[in-house]
């Protein structure tokens, strides 16, 4: 039987892991090859690396540190961040991603989606959507959850994954950075809309929050989060044992 | 010399690096000469079976891999890797393969229940059919969970399985016919699980 993924998320400027609150005030916490490789050990079952440097040399560090860490640590790493053209995802799956997620730049031009799979196939293109309610209605944010696009959210992502886009990861904007769970309503609605797989983003404060997402979302495939593993409120492995008791299945 | 069959298919970093980490220095290369001079052969491959089929046999490489296993030396197949060792594969039309295990690759979509996802995208657990282990997977328990990434399967080659996968039927996970081994699964993504596969590969004689 397949399991349900955890991934720890972690976000990389100038080197160094950080983790901003509501995507605000950044702090640094640790460095990301020696994090992804304690990850890894704990039973991480993927990594994520957002790339949130805004200068080349930044980038040019990002890649180094991924480089590093995909000789390190042998286990799907995703990365996103900055990814505009097929350049970018050229130059992360050369440094060792498996697969790269798009958000800013898929809503700048969504035909990027269309071209990166058809180049590297879909399992290599996730698309990654901020999402927040607006007058009653689920709306696409861009530029790192800033910029309302106007968009509603779940025609956009179906509209993605006709495009070609492999996995979906749904950050909700509403429930990032409180802690109080995941956000359920949003992450069906999604669940409804696309056959692809989910990842469930934004509120995970405690361990039984992953035991209420896997139980009432069945459809929901793996489950994300970044501060709650960076600041050790929920240990993997502690994480996974609960999982298992409460017969959900993990690696 | 363990040498990685490059053919201008998939990103070959991952599978090199997991390679370098179990003490081994692989050699990526498409010079048949090299090829023919490895000990071992890696077959990797992501994408499209039609692709990649074509551009083994545009450059030769169908007849190198097929004259080195008939001749006994070991090699493994893996993810789209694995399929292109197959006679035949349905995606998108019928495509031939190296013809190096008896078998076809066919889709999963009507083979498993519609509300299965398509690619079967994860950690999945490996079993052995009727409980008996292969030396290639000495190291791995029943159960133990590796990464998968497809969306067609190898069928009708029983004799030749060595590891299935539950996802809705049981899929081939794992193959072998003498000296020729292949994985649907990524053991360069698999952890430890997957390190240990290819330290047994790498160390094994077959």
């Amino acid at each position: 039987m397949i399991t349900k993924r955890i991934i720890p998320c972690l976000d990389v400027k100038d080197g160094r892991v950080v983790k901003g609150v509501n995507f605000e005030g950044l702090h640094d916490v640790n460095s990301p090859i020696e994090l992804a490789e304690y990850y890894t050990k704990s039973g991480a079952d993927e990594l994520v690396f957002y790339d949130i440097t805004a200068s080349a040399e930044g980038r040019g560090l990002f890649t180094d540190i991924l480089r590093q860490t995909a000789s390190r640590v042998f286990i799907p790493l995703t990365v996103g961040g900055g990814i505009n053209t097929l350049e970018d995802f050229d130059r992360v799956l050369k440094c060792g991603a498996d697969k790269v997620s798009v958000n800013s730049g898929a809503i700048r031009n969504p035909d990027l989606i269309r071209q990166a799979a058809l180049r590297y196939g879909s399992q290599c293109v996730v698309l990654s959507a901020d999402v927040k309610r607006v007058e009653g209605q689920f709306r696409v944010f861009a530029r790192g959850g800033r910029d309302d696009t106007g968009m509603e959210a779940i025609g956009w992502i179906k509209h993605c994954v006709d495009l070609g886009a492999g996995e979906v990861v749904v950050n909700s904007i509403d429930t990032d950075g409180v802690k109080g769970g995941f956000d359920l309503e949003m992450l069906s609605a999604v669940c409804n809309a696309v056959k692809v797989p989910v990842i469930a983003s934004g509120g995970a404060g405690k361990v039984q929050d992953f035991v209420d997402l896997f139980q009432a979302l069945p459809g929901v495939d793996a489950g994300l989060a970044a501060s709650v593993f960076h600041f050790g409120e929920i240990a993997i492995p502690h994480l996974k044992n609960t999982l298992r008791d409460h017969g959900i299945p993990v690696r | 010399m363990i040498a990685v069959i490059d053919y201008g298919v998939g990103n070959l970093f991952s599978l090199c690096r997991s390679l370098e980490a179990i003490g081994q220095q692989p050699v990526v290369t498409g010079d048949p000469a090299l090829l023919r001079q490895a000990d071992k052969l890696f077959l990797p491959g992501v994408g499209a079976f039609a692709d990649a089929a074509a551009k083994l046999r545009q450059t030769g490489l169908d007849r190198v891999i097929q004259e080195e296993a008939a001749a006994g030396k070991p090699l493994m197949g893996i993810c789209l890797g694995m399929q292109l060792l197959f006679e035949e594969s349905h995606e998108f039309g019928t495509w031939k393969g190296l013809g190096l295990i008896p078998g076809k690759v066919v889709p999963m979509e009507g083979v498993i229940p519609a509300d299965y996802k398509i690619p079967h995208i994860g950690w999945n657990a490996l079993h052995f059919p009727g409980g008996v282990r292969h030396p290639l997977l000495a190291s791995v328990e029943e159960g133990d969970c590796v990464y998968f990434v497809h969306s067609y399967y190898a069928t009708d080659c029983a004799p030749a399985v060595i590891a299935t996968t539950e996802y809705g039927a049981q899929l081939t996970a794992a193959v072998a016919r003498g000296n020729v081994m292949g994985c649907q699964f990524h053991p360069e993504k698999s952890g430890d699980v997957g390190l240990a596969i290819l330290k047994t590969f790498c160390e094994g004689s077959w």
